[in-house]
């Protein structure tokens, strides 16, 4: 008898606690979205290798994002600029190469360590004014927009700035942002029959797929490295802390301003690993990159189960969150279906994920 | 216990601006006592608690701890010198684990390799063998502080300091929240807390949870210390009279 009673509490407190997971409804989105692709589009091709590759770069995009933004919505804060950072680090990355003839590695590195000055510039306004963050990042997502349009015009009287393929072809960095890996796999697997290849044209002989792209790989590398820091390590016990409750957290000696401030910074480091890699996989860059990216990102964390108010979320969520981003985007394309609906999709997702994650935070905090 | 005091604060005055919130209060805390500092709100009690608690620091007066005499210019050096105080609400965070909490700002780590990560092994069997000591729970560790009612969290944070070495703890209204029940529990923790050797600073403005587990009792009106008085040498009456500052009234009586 007593032992069913406590079959039975043990039963409930594992289903709580997978109840209280916060990325379940990300990875219950997930498994739908797939399954409801998998039934409309088996067909089209979206599930063979080059099909699985285009949804997968673009979820890749959104991921690389959406990490930066899901850290620190935990610590308690929102950018905006995520969008402008990425058109503002393009152009930097462009005009010191293309215009001023910079190596390659030099523009990367140096659009990395301005964006991230800036990223610290935002954190630090943010806590020394006490002000929201998204009022802060709000006038960045217009500075920096701004400067990015004003530093294309005078250097190139253009917006869009190519040629930085020519320059980075024998650049040693370039290749990590751009580059692919397990070449020699995919080139193995089209051999052995086993991927497609193309009959025609300059590339008659190659694999449709040839390997896979450094962008999966940084989205990978991404969120293995924020998923641990977050759970595993002290600092991450100090993110949670900071967006949860920033005054306990201070009252208890953590360095709540750091935290964040470092937040901040990871988010544009994030944003500019995303414009690089766009930079050198297109050879060019343009100002106007970027535009409506800090939503996306936001919209990810959020279906990812994070709350907006900060103290509570995953990594992992955030990515499934830009993972079924990816896939609807892309989905829509293939059975044909209007894009702009991807659009309504989108808001009624968001309006369902931040009313459930209202829920949750009702069912932890023990609110009635 | 000990003859001299572990801490001792002497005519200590605070003035904010034009306003005198505190004109020359004196207390003495021995090991191992609890010490209940009354008054009615506006008493000036959370101006003395923070003055202890190195938030304010006093516009005249003595602090001695141990008999030397101190500056405590900010939380983290009353912290140093094992004073330590739980705030009614600021204690804990709702929504994270009550071992992420319970070890927060002073995480267990271990090395695996060239990183470093937390040992949540470790911090998790500490925890619950703490928890089980003062009586509480756990389904499991990283159930959230959220689950627990707000006795237990009051508890919970007042085992946190007592772990990390408090000698001397304040607590700010710790049942002033609270229902009879977990009031009931609150008072039992720091009970065991004080027969520990703990010095317990007891703030309340409820007579009753006071007389409960009080050793002594100092009434603070308006800036002022109206005396301390040992347990059984005040009964509920004279107390609560002493609170609402009718003590000419009740001498008049007399």
């Amino acid at each position: 008898m007593s032992d069913d009673v406590k079959n039975n509490s043990n039963l409930r407190t594992n289903f709580r606690t997978v109840m209280l997971r916060p990325d379940l409804g990300a990875i219950v989105g997930v498994i739908l979205v797939f399954l409801f692709f998998f039934l409309v589009a088996r067909d089209t091709g979206m599930f063979s290798l080059e099909g699985s590759m285009n949804w997968g770069i673009v979820s890749s995009q959104f991921i690389i994002i959406a990490v930066g933004a899901c850290l620190l919505m935990i610590a308690g804060e929102f950018d905006l600029s995520v969008g402008s950072m990425i058109g503002f680090a393009g152009i930097v990355i462009a005009v010191t190469s293309v215009v001023w003839g910079w190596p390659v590695w030099l523009s990367i590195i140096s659009a990395f360590a301005i964006s991230m000055a800036i990223g610290a510039l935002i954190g630090y306004i943010t806590i020394s004014t006490n002000l929201p963050s998204f009022i802060v990042s709000l006038a960045f997502l217009y500075i920096l927009r701004g400067l990015t349009i004003f530093i294309a015009i005078i250097s190139t009287k253009k917006t869009i700035i190519g040629g930085v393929t020519e320059v980075a072809q024998d650049d040693w960095l370039a290749p990590i942002f751009g580059g692919e890996i397990f070449t020699g796999v995919f080139q193995w697997l089209a051999e052995q029959g086993m991927i497609q290849t193309f009959i025609a044209g300059t590339k008659a002989g190659q694999p449709v797929v040839s390997g896979i792209p450094m962008m999966m790989v940084w989205a990978l590398g991404l969120i293995v490295f924020a998923h641990f820091l977050l759970t595993k390590t002290r600092f991450g016990n100090w993110i949670y802390a900071s967006g949860g409750d920033a005054q306990a957290a201070k009252h208890i000696g953590v360095p709540v301003n750091r935290v964040k401030i470092l937040m901040f910074v990871f988010t544009a480091f994030c944003a500019t690993v995303f414009a690089t890699t766009q930079v050198i996989e297109f050879g060019s860059a343009s100002a106007d990159r970027g535009v409506l990216k800090e939503f996306e990102a936001i919209i990810s964390v959020v279906i990812g189960g994070a709350l907006l108010t900060g103290g509570y979320g995953s990594v992992i969520g955030a990515a499934l969150g830009a993972v079924i981003f990816g896939v609807v985007q892309q989905g829509l394309f293939f059975i044909g279906v209007e894009s702009s609906l991807f659009r309504v999709f989108l808001g009624v997702l968001l309006l369902l994920a931040v009313i459930l994650n209202t829920h949750v935070r009702k069912l932890i905090t023990g609110a009635k | 216990m000990s003859s001299s005091p572990l801490m001792e604060l002497k005519d200590i005055h605070k003035s904010f601006g034009n306003v005198d919130a505190l004109k020359g209060v004196s207390i003495s805390i021995n090991a191992g006592e609890c010490h209940c500092l009354l008054g009615d709100n506006g008493a000036g009690k959370s101006t003395f608690i923070k003055i202890m608690s190195g938030v304010h620091q006093p516009t005249k007066g003595k602090i001695n701890i141990n008999g030397k005499e101190i500056e405590i210019n900010n939380p983290r050096e009353a912290i140093d010198v094992g004073i330590a105080t739980v705030y009614q609400d600021l204690a804990l965070i709702p929504l994270m684990s009550v071992s992420r909490n319970f070890w927060l700002g002073r995480e267990l780590t271990k090395k695996v390799g060239p990183v470093t990560l937390m040992d949540f092994e470790k911090c998790d069997s500490i925890l619950m063998s703490e928890m089980d000591k003062i009586g509480i729970k756990l389904r499991d560790p990283s159930q959230s502080i959220g689950t627990l009612s707000g006795g237990e969290r009051q508890t919970v944070a007042i085992a946190r300091a007592v772990f990390f070495g408090a000698k001397i703890l304040i607590l700010d209204e710790p049942t002033s929240a609270l229902g009879v029940y977990q009031t009931s529990n609150v008072l039992k923790t720091i009970e065991r807390v004080r027969e520990k050797g703990v010095a317990v600073v007891f703030i309340s403005h409820n007579v009753s949870h006071a007389l409960a587990v009080g050793d002594k009792f100092t009434v603070l009106s308006r800036g002022e210390t109206l005396g301390t008085a040992k347990a059984g040498e005040i009964d509920f009456q004279e107390l609560q009279l002493l609170m609402s500052g009718n003590k000419e009234l009740s001498e008049l009586k007399k």
